[in-house]
């Protein structure tokens, strides 16, 4: 069983607007607590429509991102896609800590 | 003489007042939003009115960048704070903020550095102006058949555009009822925007949302050690609340325990954070709303009535769309605009088939409803005019609504409580309903307790004595054990013919 993730990033953290994201990451982990696939996609503008189409037709189930506006999440919920919001920190550490099952909306991860 | 005033020790200096202590206190008494940053941009220092813009905890953030916690438009590409020169002076933007409740907030941000006393550059700080006041005033101006966020030309609407401005000058408690997705928060908004408050803070807490322990934390705060986990002071929605405007979401929801204390508030106006002996004086307007009958619950024992009667200064009731059906269609427009403006699509309107199909649909989930359609349409439709196969399906093939479950009264036995909306229902009916069937089962019941209890069983002693001892009733009284009198008088009571 696998899930597919994508991570919105600015620099190296999570990005803190999810309608201002140019770059996202996409990661593919499994129930074993590993990443089995990771690509970065750079996106030609920030555009909420693009990213929301790359998220439905990527088959995203879980999307990790700082702020987003409540009828964008509400949309990814109604779309089956799982939003951790909200969400501070270097994206490797928070990309390992959702590998553990532990990561959650509103988390701060900062060393 | 000037060099004599000069080498007067400065108030803080005689140790009457230390700025550096005081500051924190200062700036959160201030009606702005204030966030002090380090030369790398990391937050220090945030004030109150800023953790009530942003919904960030200033215990929680650390030092973390300010991006972070600000989340504005002008903080990626375009940080005004990295475009400030060594000696350029404050600088004004505005733009929009996203908080942790997903609410976009347009604000005025000015910008200014900080500098020691030998001028050098030591930080910056930030203040924060909400302006969806200024907004709203704005579409007011703009706009025929809207009232800050609510749209609508019905003679319903129209009549609650007539009443905010008034309820607004007032700082009277408000009562919100109306069914779910008819927009009970924007009213709630519009009337804080209108009213002086509108500077202040605009809390919303969802009493339904978060356990009796945990919500009386959040809306009260708590004392540093009040209980295990307590590491810090928290204020309390009611704080940050101060001269603004808090709105409590579901306040049928709310549990009885807390309603005492919301009633002590609304009486004294006072706040007492968990575990703390002091109490705060909180200067903060309540509107409360709900999409449940309060006076049946009031009749239930889950809701209490002198709340109610406390909440109930200014009550308003937010009809549902199915009946202002004249403003269907201008919603639909509404909707339709903004999310084409929104997802850059090139659609004009809708085909006369998908119009009939929406305009004839009954909305149970009233405009919030109307508005997921509209904008899954958009989000379909990629041509100039949304069809009716671009309209979700349940609208174009309707399901067949499920039969109701029928109660059948089994003696003893109560039948499942069904919320009344749940089947779209009147309420006030579905409560009438339900008050007939368990009279029904009181009085089964009552019938049944007749028949097996005292009464019944001394009736039935009396007649055994009597044809015990023959029809003697001098013997029978003796077989009873009561005089001669009081068995007489049973006979009569029992109408017993001897």
């Amino acid at each position: 069983m696998t899930t597919k993730v994508l991570i919105c990033l600015y620099e190296n953290e999570v990005c803190p607007r999810f309608d201002l994201t140019r770059e996202v990451l996409i990661a593919v982990i499994d129930r074993d607590a590993a990443v089995l696939k990771e690509k970065e996609v750079v996106l030609p503008q920030a555009s909420l429509e693009m990213l929301c189409q790359m998220i439905l037709t990527e088959g995203i189930q879980v999307v990790i991102c700082g702020g987003i506006e409540e009828e964008y999440y509400q949309y990814l919920k109604w779309k089956n896609v799982k939003v951790l919001d909200s969400v501070i920190g270097d994206c490797k550490l928070v990309l390992q800590r959702l590998v553990q099952g532990r990561l959650k909306s509103g988390d701060i991860l900062v060393e | 003489m000037p060099d004599e005033m000069n080498s007067d020790p400065l108030p803080h200096e005689m140790g009457a007042l230390d700025l550096s202590m005081a500051l924190p206190f200062i700036i959160d008494e201030l009606p702005l939003g204030i966030i002090v940053m380090d030369c790398e941009r990391r937050a220090i220092l945030l004030n109150r009115g800023m953790e009530a813009l942003t919904g960030f905890d200033r215990k929680e953030t650390g030092t973390i960048a300010c991006r972070h916690i600000v989340r504005g438009d002008f903080c990626l590409e375009k940080c005004p704070v990295l475009s400030m020169s060594q000696d350029s002076g404050m600088m004004c933007v505005e733009g929009n903020i996203v908080n942790r409740e997903r609410q976009k907030i347009p604000v005025r941000v000015t910008f200014a550095p900080i500098r020691d006393s030998q001028g050098h550059h030591i930080g910056f700080f930030e203040t924060f102006e909400d302006i969806r006041a200024l907004g709203s005033q704005a579409g007011k101006k703009s706009g025929a058949y809207t009232f800050g966020q609510l749209v609508g030309r019905s003679p319903q609407m129209e009549q609650i555009y007539r009443f905010l401005p008034m309820i607004a000058q007032s700082n009277s408690s408000v009562l919100l009822t109306g069914e779910t997705g008819t927009g009970k928060d924007l009213v709630a908004e519009a009337i804080h925007h209108e009213s002086s408050r509108a500077k202040g803070a605009f809390i919303k807490v969802n009493c339904g949302a978060l356990p009796a322990t945990l919500l009386e934390s959040e809306l009260f705060g708590h004392q540093k050690g009040a209980f295990t986990g307590a590491v810090e002071n928290k204020p309390g929605r009611f704080r940050l609340a101060h001269n603004g405007t808090l709105f409590l979401a579901e306040i049928g929801d709310l549990p009885l325990s807390l309603q005492v204390k919301l009633l002590t508030f609304l009486d004294d106006r006072v706040v007492h954070p968990l575990g703390s002996t002091k109490g705060f004086l909180c200067d903060v307007r309540v509107i409360a709303a709900t999409h449940r009958n309060l006076e049946q619950m009031v009749r239930e024992g889950t809701f209490r009535e002198d709340l109610l009667f406390r909440l109930n200064v200014v009550r308003m009731q937010v009809p549902p769309l199915r009946e202002r059906r004249d403003d269907v269609q201008l919603l639909l427009d509404h909707f339709l605009q903004t999310f084409v403006t929104k997802f850059k699509k090139p659609t004009r309107g809708f085909s006369a088939d998908a119009l009939q199909i929406l305009l004839s649909y009954h909305y149970p989930g009233n405009v919030r409803e109307l508005k997921n359609i509209v904008e899954y349409a958009s989000n379909v439709c990629q041509q100039n005019q949304i069809l009716a196969e671009h309209l979700p399906a349940y609208l174009t093939n309707p399901i067949p609504p499920e039969q109701p479950p029928v109660h059948t009264v089994v003696m003893g036995s109560v039948p499942p409580l069904t919320h009344p909306e749940e089947n779209g229902e009147n309420p006030d009916r579905a409560a009438m309903e339900r008050k007939i069937i368990i009279d029904a089962i009181l009085k089964t019941r009552e019938e049944k307790k007749d028949e097996s209890e005292w009464p019944v069983i001394e009736r039935k002693m009396i007649v055994d004595a009597i044809v015990k001892t023959q029809g003697r009733l001098n013997k029978a009284a003796a077989v009873l054990g009561w005089s001669r009198s009081k068995l007489y008088r049973k006979i009569h009571q029992y109408g017993i013919e001897t």
